[in-house]
């Protein structure tokens, strides 16, 4: 380190820019210099942060003790040389104590490591200082210096700590043959010249008490002697070298510009046949690719980068809400882009804080529910799907979501109708409002209702998403997605009718191309889902063109010629129809707009060779979407974890649509029956003769008035109703739409249908949540419109 | 007194301009990118349908708004709308407008409450209107045009900026 800078040669830096003139024995002290100073100390400063944490835990881990210590020797040896009086008379008294640890004549306390911990505090205050200002700052940290002197000399410390320990300080009598011993192990390893100075100090004091140790002193003379010359290399060899973010930004850039031009080129292969061209084009793309994977290396880094600061601020936010709390990491060594690793420090830093503030409680709660009074904050990291999960999790007391709710309706985020409306995975997610915080105290730590929609807001600004799943009483988990933006991947081109879309190639399994859908080989629909026989496998089926709602004039669904894609997200396979399959090509990933971030079918887009902007398909949403083989596009109804089908026809429940009518009278549709669920403006509604009809999907399509069917007088269609809310039922091609009036919730339950007293139009009634609900006779509707079809 | 020497300097601010339909529109230059003709446009699926869809401004991919849904106005789209290329707090945004006017030198004083026959919802987008000899200039604000996804158009509170 900066040991070595004492005989700094005065004219070493003749180019750059010195504050002080040149004169014969003055140094020069340049930016770069001071920079570099500020570099390697804040890194150390770091490195003594962990380790002082760690120490507390093992506090005869030797190689931590050297470390910190020489991290605060070196911090002082430069201060010197600086004129940083402050801060090096901060280090030196932080050496004091280190080094009587070192030498077994202290025992680390709590105390101690606190105080320690506040001291590194100090020293990155000062070092913030220099490098905003030039100087320490204003602080003369008197009385922390009075504290680390307290300390050194075995006092108990006078600033508040939790356990009280007194004198603790063991003093070993420096005997003469135990000193030669200790010495010896010391010389073992790398000594500084202020240590060469008490060991000579020590060896002279002792020469006359025994001879003895005499020629072994003097061997460890020369040892130590030969060791001082290399104290002034560094300790470990450097084989890294720092290079500036905003170089490797550039970088970045640039082979990204070259793999668009690279890709351009190969396009023209098929062209001109020339056999030098393919071969240098061969070339050119084996050098591109590597080139592009080592660039993307460099700015990889593991995210334990921004962890290493959590077990500190975990301890400290224990201490200071009186809890006992574990932290748990997994996944360091997870990597991320250099930018993203910066952007989600903030975030995450929230998230913990408020897991250790709200979520977690103190141990005399945890005891009385029968949970261990430690709690445990766990930390994961891990890729999954292209893209990076972060999950924060802890024990903690879960969240209340009618607490939620109560808030949002106080603080007038939402109105009650909304409120209704939201289930309550939507309802959680308002904690992300700005403007919004349960906490009924504010405290230093969080609760100042800026905090959830900020992490919202960062992680959404490089491209993320967060979610909250909690249990109430028993945990609360924050899952963060972050795609891997500036990733390049090999991604398959495809197209429905004039739409292009990428599929990254990671999640293709195989491709199927049907040419004659006469054939045996094609599209089945059993229950109303379309499924495929691949292999003695059954595919279930996504139609592009239906789950983008394209539109196109040209129907992938009642075309001869189609390609069946093979997906495979989260361990589920799937079948996605489209048009025609292009080719497979590396495209560069670019993250959509802030407008467009909703849309969870989207993973981002790309500039084809051509030019042009491509849509990158989310294979998992797209999945998720289509879950149930149904599809709830903007309402939510359904949850992500509902139970499947089968789950339920196990338990004997069922799932079922609730709706009501304007005369508050209840009607259920088993949910299986229900293809989508639709909103429609009024206007859009028209008629064709008594029928009443929609354009939906390029098509015409009947619409029953649920009051019509039931015969109830008064009708649902409330003509000042700027939408209609719509069920949507297919079998086979043939579809039609009920108008309910209001659509309440999806339930399961366990329906025993009462046929007694049914009226036209429905099958029976039965007890749903108490209340008497009438089942709406879905099949008679579908026969009445395949009737009508028949008759036009 | 030498009143002409101590003139206070008049605080202007300059506007980039535009046309969409009967309207003469304008947003601060300072909000302004640059503008560029007609760009082929990707639409994005299951996007509402402010969203005209993605263009290509070499190598960024960009948003591109259709003003006219934007703002409600009925009146018939031109064949190929201009790009106005906002930047707004490291968003890069495009507006689609028929075509573009002039940068000008408005008067901070000039600029009037918007008149109470304004249509409501182009009402919610403009900061304030200019009284021009011929005509109206909207003052538009960008950052609520840009901004799609306040899901409440009546939101109780402002958002925190």
């Amino acid at each position: 380190m900066y040991g070595s800078c004492r005989s700094y040669p005065h004219n070493l830096n003749p180019g750059s820019t010195a504050n002080t003139p040149m004169s014969g024995n003055e140094i020069v002290i340049s930016e770069a210099l001071i920079q570099d100073f500020l570099t390697e100390s804040f890194e150390g400063l770091e490195q003594t942060e962990r380790d002082l944490v760690t120490l507390e835990q093992t506090p005869d881990d030797h190689e931590i003790l050297g470390r910190i210590f020489r991290c605060l020797h070196s911090l002082k040896g430069s201060c010197g040389f600086f004129g940083y009086s402050t801060l090096e008379k901060v280090a030196h008294k932080g050496e004091n104590i280190l080094s009587k640890l070192r030498n077994g004549e202290a025992e680390l306390t709590e105390d101690k490591a606190t105080i320690l911990l506040q001291m590194a505090d100090a020293i990155s205050e000062m070092l913030n200082n220099i490098q905003e200002t030039g100087t320490e700052g204003e602080n003369s940290y008197s009385e922390l210096i009075a504290e680390l002197e307290r300390c050194e000399s075995g006092q108990p410390a006078t600033i508040e700590t939790q356990a009280a320990t007194t004198g603790q300080v063991v003093e070993k009598p420096a005997e003469a043959p135990p000193a030669a011993n200790s010495e010896t192990s010391v010389a073992e390893k790398e000594m500084t010249p202020l240590e060469i100075q008490q060991l000579v100090c020590k060896i002279l004091m002792h020469t006359n008490d025994d001879d003895k140790p005499q020629p072994e002193e003097k061997q460890e003379q020369k040892q130590v002697a030969k060791k001082t010359t290399e104290i002034e290399a560094p300790t470990k060899v450097d084989t890294t070298i720092r290079v500036s973010v905003n170089l490797i930004d550039k970088l970045m850039n640039l082979v990204g510009e070259l793999v668009l031009a690279r890709n351009q080129t190969l396009q023209y292969c098929n062209v001109y046949k020339d056999r030098g061209f393919v071969a240098t084009t061969q070339r050119l793309n084996l050098v591109t690719t590597e080139l592009q994977e080592s660039v993307m290396q460099t700015r990889m880094q593991p995210i334990g980068n921004v962890w290493n600061k959590f077990p500190r601020l975990i301890r400290d936010l224990a201490k200071s809400t009186e809890k006992q709390i574990q932290l748990e990491m997994e996944g360091k060594s997870t990597e991320l882009d250099k930018t993203l690793i910066e952007a989600i420090k903030d975030p995450l830093t929230h998230l913990l804080r408020n897991s250790c503030d709200h979520g977690l409680e103190a141990p005399e709660d945890r005891k009385a529910a029968g949970k261990p009074e430690q709690g445990t904050v766990y930390l994961r990291a891990f890729h999954e799907g292209g893209q990076v999960i972060i999950e924060i999790e802890d024990d903690g007391r879960g969240v209340d979501v009618n607490k939620i709710k109560d808030k949002a309706l106080e603080k007038n985020l939402v109105n009650s109708q909304q409120l209704e409306r939201m289930s309550d995975r939507e309802a959680l997610d308002l904690i992300f409002r700005p403007g919004f915080s349960t906490a009924a105290k504010v405290t230093n730590v969080s609760g100042r209702g800026v905090g959830m929609d900020v992490v919202k807001t960062n992680i959404e600004s490089i491209g993320g998403t967060v979610d909250i799943k909690t249990e109430l009483g028993k945990y609360t988990k924050f899952k963060i997605k972050i795609p891997l933006t500036l990733a390049i991947i090999p991604a398959l081109t495809i197209s429905c009718g004039q739409d292009y879309f990428a599929i990254p190639q990671v999640s293709l399994v195989e491709l199927v191309r049907i040419e004659n859908s006469d054939s045996k080989n094609t599209i089945e629909w059993i229950d109303d889902t379309p499924i495929y026989r691949l292999r003695d496998k059954l595919l279930p089926i996504v139609y592009l063109t239906q789950q983008l709602q394209l539109n196109s004039e040209h129907s992938t669904e009642l075309s001869e010629e189609y390609s069946i894609v093979v997906l495979q997200a989260d361990n589920h396979q799937f079948g996605l129809v489209v048009d025609d399959v292009h080719e497979t090509e590396e495209i560069v990933v670019k993250p959509l707009g802030k407008q467009l971030m909703d849309i969870d079918a989207f993973a981002g887009a790309t500039i084809m060779g051509d030019g042009k902007v491509v849509l990158i398909l989310d294979v998992l949403a797209l999945a998720k979407r289509a879950g149930l083989g149904l599809a709830a596009d903007n309402k939510d109804l359904i949850s992500d974890e509902s139970l499947t089908e089968e789950a339920l026809t196990k338990s004997n429940k069922q799932s079922i649509l609730i709706c009501t009518l304007p005369d508050q009278q209840r009607i259920a549709v088993p949910l299986n029956k229900v293809a989508r669920l639709e909103e429609f403006a009024s206007d859009k509604l028209e008629s064709i003769g008594r029928r009443r009809v929609i354009q939906y999907r390029g098509r015409i399509m009947p619409l029953y008035d649920i009051a019509e069917t039931l015969s109830i007088s008064s009708s649902t269609q409330n003509s000042e109703q700027e939408t209609q809310q719509v069920i949507v039922h297919n079998h086979q091609g043939n579809s039609f739409g009920v108008i309910v009036g209001q659509i309440e919730d999806i339930i399961q339950e366990r329906v025993d249908i009462d046929t007694v007293g049914r009226r036209n139009g429905t099958i029976g009634s039965a007890i749903v949540q108490g209340q008497v609900v009438e089942f709406l006779d879905v099949e008679k509707l579908l026969q009445q419109t395949i009737e009508e079809a028949k008759s036009a | 007194m030498n009143s002409i020497e101590e003139k206070k300097p008049l605080q202007n601010t300059q506007l980039c301009t535009f046309y969409l339909g009967e309207l003469f529109l304008g947003i601060e230059v300072r909000a302004v990118q640059e503008v560029i003709r007609y760009q082929e446009t990707t639409r994005v699926p299951l996007a509402s349908d402010n969203i005209r869809g993605l263009i290509n401004l070499r190598g960024e991919i960009v948003t591109a708004i259709d003003l006219r849904a934007r703002l409600s106005i009925n009146s018939k789209p031109v064949d190929e709308p201009m790009n106005v290329v906002l930047r707004l707090d490291k968003n890069i945004v495009s507006l689609l407008v028929d075509d573009v006017g002039d940068v000008l030198d408005m008067p901070d004083c000039a600029l009037e409450r918007p008149p109470k026959t304004l249509q409501a919802n182009i009402n919610d987008f403009t900061r304030g209107v200019y009284k021009m000899d011929d005509r109206l200039l909207l003052l538009l604000d960008a950052e609520k045009v840009v901004n799609l996804n306040s899901r409440n158009n009546h939101e109780a509170e402002s958002p925190l900026h």
